[in-house]
Order: C-alpha cells, then structure tokens, then sequence
C-alpha cells in the first residue's frame, strides 16, 4: 500500500503538477499559432515575467493575503495577468505588428521572437537578479497531509497548498477557455479567422481586435502558468529554458492550433517526464524476494537520470515529429 | 442613377508588372453590371482593390461619394460592401448554419462586456441570427446539408454558402467573383434567380466577374470589358458581343 502512495505521490501528483503548467503554456503557444500563424519562443519569458510580477507585488503587499486567507501571490495573480497581457499587447504592437505590416514570411516574425525572449530574460534579469527566490514571503507554504484509512498504509499522500490551488486554476482556465471559444462571438470570431483569415475579414470581423483579444488571453494565461510553477517550486529568471521545450512538444504532440490537444498534450509531456525519472526500485521491493538471487534490485531504477529530465519531452518531440506530425488530434485551426 | 462604386483612375503594379492601368468604372446603385475580359485582364486584382484586399499605387475608389480607397475589409464590410472569393471561401470547421451565423455584424455577443453581462440579450440575438440563417439556407438550397461541416461541401455548395453570405445582413453592394465556376447547370439557374431576386427585391447591387458568358447574358445589364488593365468598352451585352475590338482581344486577331 505504501508503494501505492508513493506512486501517487510522486507520479500522479507531480505528473499532474506539471503536466498542467505545460498544459496551459501550450495552450497560449498554440492560441498565437492558430491566430498569426507563427511559432512564439518568447510564450516561456512571458510566462516569467507574469510570475515576476506577482513576486514584486508580493514584496510590495506582503500582508495581502493573510485578509483573504489565500497565498498573497495568488491575490495578486489578477493584477500580474492583466500586466502580462499588457505586455504581450504592446511586445505585439511593437514587434511583431510591423513585421506582419510588411507581409513578411512567417520564419521572420520566429526570428523577431527569439530576440524578444533574449530581451525579455535580460531585462528580467535586470531587474530580479540572477538567483532563485521564493514567492512566499511573509507566509509559509502550506502542505496537506491526507491520511488514507487502510492499516497497510501508514504514509499519507501529500499535496501542496500551491498545488491544491494550480489544479482548481487549470481546470477554471480550460472551462473559461472552453465557454469563451465556443459560446461568445468573440470566441467564434477567433476560431473563424484562424479557419480563414481572409473571409474573416471579408465577414466583418475585426483581424486587429482579434490579435489583441488573442494576446490578452495569452497573456493571462502565461502568467498563470509562470506564477503556478513558482509557487510550486521558486521563482528563476532564467524559468523560460526549462519551459520552452516542454510546452512546445506539449504544444506539438497535440496538434499545433488545437487547445484541447495542446491540453493533452501538456499532460503527456508532463507525465512522461514523470514517469521516465520515477525510481521503480520502490514499486518493485514487495517483489523483489521472488527475484533470483542473482538479480539485485539497485538503489535507483529510472529510464533517465533526474539531471536529464529535460531529454524527455525532446525525444517525445522529435518521435512525434517524425510519426505523427500533425499531432495526436490534427491540429492547426481551432476546432 | 448616381454611381454607388466609382473607381478613379487606379493604378497597380505587381513588381514590374503593371495589371490595372489607369482604369476607371462606375457602377450604378441598383444595376447588375458584368466585369468580363481575357485572362489577365486585371478583373480579379480591381476587384480586390475594391474589396480592400489589396493596396492600390494610386487612384481612387469611392462608395457612394465616400473614399473608402485602402479601407480594410472589415470596415467595408460595416458600411455596406460584401464579396464573394473566386475559390469559394469556407469556415471549414464550421456547419453550413454556422457558417452563415458568423456574418451579421454588430451582434451583441461580439464585444466583452455585454458577452458577460446581458447573456439574455445575446441569446435573443442570436436565435434571431438563427432563424434568418435558417431562411437563407432555404433560400440558396442547401438545407439538406446545414449541419455538415462546410469543409466536405461540394464546390458548386461552397459557392451558394458565399451567396448565402451576402444575404446575412444588409448588404448595398456585393461583388461576385466568378460564382458560377464549378457550379452545375441546374444549381446554376438557381443562382441567377436568386442573384436576380435579391436585385429586384433587396436592392442589392452586384458588381460580376465571369467567364460564363450565358451567365452574363443573362443577367448583367451594363457590361464592362478590361483588357490590358483598363477599360475597352462598355454597353449592353448585344453591344459588347458585336464589338470588333472585343472579339479582337478574347479570339485574337483575324478571327472575325
């Protein structure tokens, strides 16, 4: 039984932790792609800079939260996302506008968007320094322990304050999401200009309201995935190498352009980097007495090393990429 | 009649390649006027200048007296001026229905805050927008097929879905490109007679680009032919088919 806790534990919480952060960065990945056609590197900086603005509304109210009984970061998350989708707002007036003004190709405004990320990490750097800091600051991080009702397991299974709060907050952005593209007009104005641009147009609809529309709600979106994950562990400036990779495979595995894939997708990256550093030594002890004797269970069983982690999701890319480019549920429009 | 659509002296280069050549045309409000010429005549790009599809070099493009030269889609679209594409366009991932239910502008949903706060008055609206979808998709033919996806329709469906499209709300002038193309002949007499009817009974005026010269016949009283970019001849489609100049530039010199 305690085997089973502690494959709870550290599979299906941890792969559900993750999994949502690149669930929702993939989501916004996948959201720029369908509206602009192009694929946005610095999605993972904005994802940053909206947990950054969290930690300095946090430093600046530290005692926020204590009134409403909740983690002053996440009081303060509103705020950080409308700031990040003003920043996405004006990144888009500023660079990518004129680009797509010009007509130009769709590997340019690519280009465009890694001197962003560039940009963006230095000035993030800048400003929060260089090294990991914690978004709690006047609190402590609050860890349930639920006590299952069995004798044979004495270990509870342990989850977080912060990751309590990222799956009640996945699971609002995917509804919201869900409702905002299928029953408001606005929603259906995105989903007819990333079917076909022209006739959009061509119907009344408005492409430059729809552009900003897209990079609020990925704005938003960024910073709730960016503060989730810092909450959860600490706050880095340099976040973004970690994240990009993975939710653009999430992005990918789903089908470019499709929301519910690139849901999927991130939960598949997300657990299968769980899964790949998991030590089945733990699950395979009850057994091991059944073993021949020249079989000696070692301390640490895991397909790759914690330190390679990041392996994962890239094999989980390029296997995708070459059997199913299209994604596991065709993408490229939002459907 | 004044001219709802008048085109002052426009010009337009693709690279080096000059297609319209100081051309202007007037189209008069209530009349069904034909645009026909040979292949590379400049037909598709005037009218995508006129659509606000294209950016011209220089020129004019007035509607109804405004200058709407440059004017992006959307916004004529507001003001009155629909066309149809000459690959029929489609909202692929959308029914037939929704197709048409994406058009009618202004619809309360569109912006946010009423999106969020008057949820009833968008659910009035749009089974409003519903049931005129539901006339029009009668109207043009296609309700055996509404709730497919407008992606499978066939071509020549395609093409009464973009009619269709025009009939959403209330258009003043709607330019055609090339809706007869790939449309059978029985599905094309329906297409006349309602281009005809919603002439006769909305005031629509209609601006055509074919090269079914039946079609024209038929139906487009003046006919403007462009040859080179600019404007050959224009009359009626008796006056047109006896032209010297126009057999000249359709069958090649010396044929007549």
């Amino acid at each position: 039984m305690n085997e089973l806790v502690f494959f709870i534990n550290n599979v299906v919480i941890a792969g559900s932790v993750t999994g949502s952060i690149y669930a929702i960065g993939a989501i916004g990945v996948t959201l720029v792609f369908s509206i602009m056609r192009f694929a946005h590197f610095a999605h993972a900086d904005m994802m940053t800079f909206g947990a950054f603005m969290v930690l300095l509304l946090t430093m600046a109210f530290p005692g926020a939260g204590a009134v409403v009984g909740l983690p002053t970061a996440v009081v303060m998350l509103p705020l950080a996302m409308a700031l990040t989708a003003l920043l996405a707002v004006g990144i888009d007036k500023a660079f990518y506008k004129p680009l797509r003004a010009h007509g130009v190709k769709p590997i340019v405004i690519v280009i465009g968007s890694l001197g962003v990320t560039l940009m963006l990490q230095g000035l993030i750097r800048l400003f929060a320094g260089t090294s990991a800091q914690s978004l709690y600051i006047a609190e402590r991080k609050e860890i349930y322990r639920l006590e299952l009702p069995f004798e044979l397991a004495t270990r509870p299974i342990i989850v977080t304050e912060p990751q309590v709060i990222l799956f009640i907050l996945t699971i609002a952005a995917v509804v919201g999401l869900h409702l905002f593209l299928n029953r408001s007009r606005l929603g259906k104005a995105m989903r007819a200009m990333s079917d076909n641009p022209d006739l959009a147009q061509a119907s009344g609809i408005n492409i430059n309201t729809i552009v900003a529309v897209t990079w609020v709600i990925v704005g938003g979106l960024a910073a709730i995935a960016g503060t989730l994950l810092s909450l959860d562990v600490t706050f880095k400036p340099d976040l973004s190498f970690f994240l990009l990779l993975p939710i653009f495979a999430a992005a990918i595995v789903g089908g470019v352009g499709h929301p519910y894939g690139a849901i999927a997708g991130g939960f598949v990256v997300g657990f299968a980097e769980t899964l790949a550093v998991f030590n089945w030594t733990v699950m395979l002890r009850p057994i091991a007495h059944h073993f021949p004797d020249w079989l000696e269970l070692p301390r640490n069983l895991a397909f790759v090393g914690t330190e390679y982690k990041i392996v994962v999701p890239f094999f989980i890319l390029v296997a995708i990429l070459v059997w199913r480019p299209t994604g596991i549920f065709k993408g490229k429009v939002i459907s | 009649m004044p001219a709802i659509i008048d085109v002052r002296h426009v010009n337009k280069a693709f690279g080096g390649l000059k297609v319209i050549n100081d051309c202007s045309i007037q189209v008069e409000e209530g009349s069904i006027t034909g645009l026909i010429g040979p292949n590379g005549a400049g037909k598709s790009t005037l009218f995508n200048i006129i659509a606000g599809a294209l950016p011209l070099d220089s020129g004019q493009v007035l509607l109804d007296g405004e200058d709407i030269t440059n004017r992006p889609a959307n916004e004529l679209f507001h003001k009155g001026l629909l066309r149809t594409f000459q690959i029929a366009h489609e909202f692929s991932q959308m029914t037939a229905l929704e197709n048409l239910m994406m058009v009618p502008p202004d619809q309360a949903g569109e912006s946010l805050f009423s999106a969020w706060l008057k949820p009833g008055m968008v659910r009035s609206q749009e089974s409003e927008v519903r049931r005129r979808a539901l006339e029009v998709i009668d109207f043009v033919g296609l309700h055996h097929v509404r709730n497919e996806l407008a992606g499978n329709l066939s071509g020549g469906q395609k093409k009464l879905l973009e009619l269709g499209r025009t009939m959403m709300t209330d258009a003043r002038v709607v330019l055609l490109d090339e809706i007869a193309a790939g449309v059978n002949r029985t599905l094309l007499g329906d297409l006349v007679s309602n281009i005809e009817r919603l002439n006769r009974e909305m005031g629509y005026t209609f601006l055509v680009i074919e090269h079914d010269m039946d079609m024209i016949a038929r139906l487009c009283d003046p006919v403007i032919v462009l040859a080179q970019g600019s404007v050959m001849v224009e009359g009626t489609i008796e006056e047109i088919q006896n032209n010297p100049q126009v057999i000249e530039a359709y069958f090649g010199a010396n044929v007549a």
